[in-house]
């Protein structure tokens, strides 16, 4: 199991307000830092630390699913010996941005993301090819949470 | 251009003193036309969510289970919105069916740093919204080999 990291208070007051509304100014880095009593310097510093240590995934959106190409969640049923050598094969793929193993027969789970429905069929059959296996397709019908980030 | 705004906010918003404006150097965009696309995209809803995207695995939380539950189709939307509510859910989706071979059309995320806790929360869910007696699974996540942002490229290429 990887190593858990601790936070300072002032990098989980970062954390836990800036997950949304991201300052849309010219200078949002000054604008956190002067919330937070410290100079923009040592805040980007704050920022570039937390990456390095890989917390911080990076500054960026969520987007809604489906709305700037086409997604959809797909798994594999591997036997167990060969999960960690499929899960590279999948991973290998750039139509693939998220792929965990899960404890179901269904033990390997990805999303796949394309310009549309038909690059996601192509990726799938090209996982299909490489690895002899079958994925099942299971497309967002619709989505019931509000993305608020997490409360560290 | 809204799409190659997004394109390019998914490798990362520069940690530099004007990150708006080093975007637009690059999409030939200015500063203000970058935070006014921005805004737009957020206020329209096609950005859920701009800001810090953090990975909790590293701060402990690493336990993840995927609920899922095979609900009749006139329920299920009653269903996942009062799922949603849940601070403890932190993702909830109708998914298509795959039958034979995948009946259940509910998902629910649930993230903590215990399973057993986690176990427990899943538990509070059937039980307050009796979805015991339905089929149901919890497959927890028992290790991460990729974790990026979505790229929406048309055509399929290679990765690294």
């Amino acid at each position: 199991m990887a190593s858990v990291q601790a936070l300072t208070e002032r990098e989980r007051e970062l954390l836990n307000r800036y997950q949304r509304d991201f300052p849309l100014e010219p200078r949002p880095y000054a604008a956190m830092a002067e919330g937070l009593d410290m100079s923009e310097d040592d805040l980007l510093a704050m920022l570039r630390d937390l990456t390095v240590r890989g917390i911080l995934g990076r500054v960026g959106a969520t987007v809604r699913p489906n709305s700037a190409g086409a997604s959809t969640l797909a798994a594999l049923a591997v036997p167990p010996a060969r999960l960690d050598a499929v899960a590279a094969q999948v991973s290998a793929l750039s139509a693939v941005n998220h792929n965990s193993a899960r404890v179901h027969d269904f033990n390997l789970w990805f999303v796949v993301t394309a310009g549309d429905d038909a690059g996601i069929d192509r990726a799938l059959a090209e996982i299909e090819a490489a690895t002899g296996l079958s994925p099942i397709k299971l497309p967002l019908e619709a989505e019931y949470h509000i993305d608020l980030g997490f409360t560290l | 251009m809204d799409h190659r705004l997004l394109a390019r906010l998914a490798d990362g918003l520069p940690l530099a003193s004007r990150p708006y404006a080093e975007i637009g150097r690059e999409l030939d965009l200015s500063e203000d036309a970058v935070i006014g696309r921005i805004r737009r995209l957020a206020e329209g809803g096609v950005i859920r969510r701009f800001g810090l995207i953090v990975r909790h695995h590293e701060l402990g939380y690493q336990a993840n289970a995927m609920s899922v539950w095979d609900v009749p189709d006139d329920q299920v939307d009653a269903l996942g919105t009062d799922l949603a509510a849940y601070p403890f859910v932190t993702l909830c989706y109708r998914r298509r069916r795959q039958l034979p071979r995948w009946p259940y059309n509910l998902f629910a995320m649930v993230h903590g740093k215990e399973r057993s806790q986690v176990q427990s929360q899943v538990e509070q869910l059937n039980e307050q919204l009796a979805l015991g007696h339905l089929p149901h699974h919890v497959l927890f996540s028992t290790k991460r080999y990729k974790q990026s942002a979505a790229r929406f490229a048309g055509a399929l290429s290679k990765a690294g």
